[in-house]
């Protein structure tokens, strides 16, 4: 365990960027907290999570795929990937973290996206241990401890002292190059860790029954008559699959100019109408369908496919951000009512 | 770096047949000239037009064919409009294969087997025939039930007449949806059809097409005393990835592109229904 003042943040920050980016969450214009690229005087935001979750960082909302040049009737494939520099993420929060290894399991697994695959490999993840989580925190329910996250380092911010801990080779390589980090003890968190682990167990959230979802449930939940009700409001404006750090769709769409052509994606939503469409039918016809594979791939659907780990990492953006106020708390909530 | 799985190949279209009023048949060779990959009966590609789209199609050709593939594609929508339109000679990109493909080595081998297709529905079946004609042997009897709009929409009427029909061991059923002057044969929808052939039920069934068709097709099924395990089907839903990620072609927890896209009927019904 490592530790240096809060006041000298701003050092132990250009240090790291003395060798690679550096992005941290910082207020915008707007007061929102967003993960930002370092610069001398930018200040640590206070708020407890950014609006826009850390998968940008290695799932960018728009990215090339690839170019191709046309010629009478000939094509030729152009390479447009931009292969990063590394890069370190601080402050990533708990669920935050674990969100990044759900999307592992997708763009990991094979055949793998290599995309996804080289950001992933370029990043050093230091997380923030959360101090006083907010009333729309769940993420005791999905199994996150928001007192020890991951990642290839740990930080506790304590007293005007920020604590480091680094857990992996990767976080190794990143503290021997930064000297101003001093040791202290290896105890120095846990009261820390003991004072947010007992205000996680009293938010409102925290005892949230998940035990009607999970691996096997789809016949049990598909056809539940609360889908109607539930969904009847949903606007489809897809704000909940945007904010979500678990969401991984995506759709391949072209930009066509004169003779080039540039082959990207982009994130898409299954909230969208179109998202299923097909010449020869629709699947999913109304926001019924859309909204329950929502919530049945993230609470059914994926664990069953990924050992059993839910797609949802209780961070509470769609709690905090839906414009009808419907979100996956009060789907868990009413779907786990078990009708005999 | 290894090549992404979502960077296609460039593709030869070296050749265009027109099968019906909306179906023309694209042979794809790679810029080398051979054939861009191997492939199992019932595996899909993705095909695309840059600056148009890309989309998935069954591979119309059989494993057996080695110099190149085919795909049988109805014109409906912003791609097939545009390959419809296309000369020979012209690039398009490929990648593939995607898919489980049918299990013509293993669950296939040594049954007598059923075909029934209707309309486009052909297309992924075609590759599974000629494989089974290929390796005649390794089947039992082969039974061929085809239907369509029309006389004029029957895809690959030529090499069904000439080919398929004049072949010991297999039987080709033709009919069409409604009476033509020219047309001696059966005339009726596909699934009473089925019924009147009233098939042995111990054959392994492989059925593809309109969903209606299916619906009905599978109802005749059961009521003639099949089982469900043995019959097969192939589906199509909206993807972009075709490798498990891009998150639309699930229906529950199975995805059409890597878990299907052939599914046998026992199998969909462990699934919602939402296909």
């Amino acid at each position: 365990m490592k530790q240096i003042a809060k006041t000298e943040l701003d050092t132990l920050f250009a240090a790291i960027t003395a060798e690679q980016k550096l992005y941290i969450p910082a207020d915008d214009s707007a007061g929102q907290a967003q993960f930002t690229l370092w610069r001398p005087g930018l200040a640590l935001s206070g708020r407890l999570n950014t609006a826009r979750s850390a998968k940008d960082l290695f799932f960018p909302q728009v990215e090339n795929l690839v170019g191709f040049r046309m010629h009478a009737g000939a094509i030729e494939r152009v390479e447009t990937r931009e292969e990063p520099e590394d890069f370190v993420i601080f402050g990533v929060r708990a669920c935050d973290c674990r969100s990044f290894s759900i999307l592992d399991r997708v763009f990991l697994s094979e055949p793998v996206d290599t995309f996804y695959q080289m950001r992933r490999a370029h990043a050093t993840v230091v997380t923030l241990a959360c101090t006083r989580p907010e009333e729309t925190c769940f993420c005791a329910a999905m199994g996150v401890d928001a007192a020890d996250p991951a990642g290839d380092v740990t930080c506790w911010l304590e007293d005007g002292t920020l604590l480091w801990r680094a857990n992996t080779e990767k976080g190794e390589a990143l503290t021997e190059k930064l000297p101003m980090l001093r040791p202290c003890p290896a105890d120095a968190a846990d009261a820390q860790q003991a004072r947010t682990r007992a205000l996680m167990q009293k938010l409102p959230l925290a005892k949230l029954d998940l035990s009607a979802f999970g691996a096997g449930k789809t016949r049990a939940l598909f056809d539940r008559p609360e889908w109607a009700s539930l969904s009847e409001a949903c606007l489809g404006c897809g704000t909940c699959t945007f904010v979500c750090p678990t969401c991984q769709c995506y759709d391949v769409e072209e930009f066509r100019d004169g003779s080039s052509v540039r082959r990207f994606r982009c994130w898409d939503s299954c909230m969208y109408s179109d998202f299923t469409k097909m010449s020869a039918g629709q699947p999913r016809p109304t926001q019924r369908e859309r909204f329950r594979q929502r919530f049945l791939h993230k609470l059914v659907y994926f664990p069953e496919n990924n050992d059993g780990v839910f797609g949802c990492v209780g961070c509470g953006r769609c709690l905090a951000k839906c414009p009808i106020h419907m979100n996956i708390v009060k789907v868990i909530k009413t779907l786990g009512v078990t009708h005999a | 770096m290894k090549q992404d799985p979502l960077i296609p190949e460039i593709g030869v279209v070296t050749d265009i047949r027109t099968d019906t009023p909306d179906v023309k048949t694209f042979r794809v060779v790679g810029l080398d000239g051979k054939k861009p990959f191997t492939h199992i009966p019932g595996q899909c590609a993705m095909l695309s037009v840059p600056g148009v789209g890309e989309a998935l199609f069954s591979i119309t050709s059989s494993p057996t064919q080695t110099e190149y593939l085919e795909f049988s594609i109805k014109k409906c929508g912003c791609v097939t409009d545009w390959l419809h339109a296309m000369e020979p000679g012209r690039q398009i990109t490929i990648r593939g294969p995607y898919g489980n493909g049918f299990p013509v080595d293993t669950d296939f081998a040594g049954k007598d087997l059923l075909f029934i297709a209707g309309g486009i529905g052909l297309a992924p079946l075609h590759s599974v025939i000629n494989y089974c004609r290929h390796y005649r042997s390794r089947y039992g009897a082969i039974d061929i039930v085809y239907g369509s709009r029309s006389m004029e929409d029957l895809v690959d009427y030529p090499e069904i007449l000439n080919e398929w029909s004049r072949e010991d061991g297999i039987r080709v059923h033709l009919t069409i949806d409604r009476e033509q002057p020219e047309w001696d044969g059966h005339v009726g929808f596909v699934p009473n059809y089925v019924r009147e052939l009233a098939p042995d039920t111990a054959r392994t069934v492989v059925m593809c097409g309109p969903p209606v068709m299916i619906k009905f097709t599978l109802a005749a099924l059961m009521d003639l005393g099949f089982d469900r395990t043995s019959i097969y089907t192939t589906m199509e839903l909206r993807m972009k990835c075709a490798l498990g990620k891009c998150g639309r072609c699930n229906i529950g927890t199975k995805y059409v592109c890597k878990d299907g896209p052939v599914f046998r009927f026992d199998q969909l019904d462990e699934l919602p229904d939402e296909y």
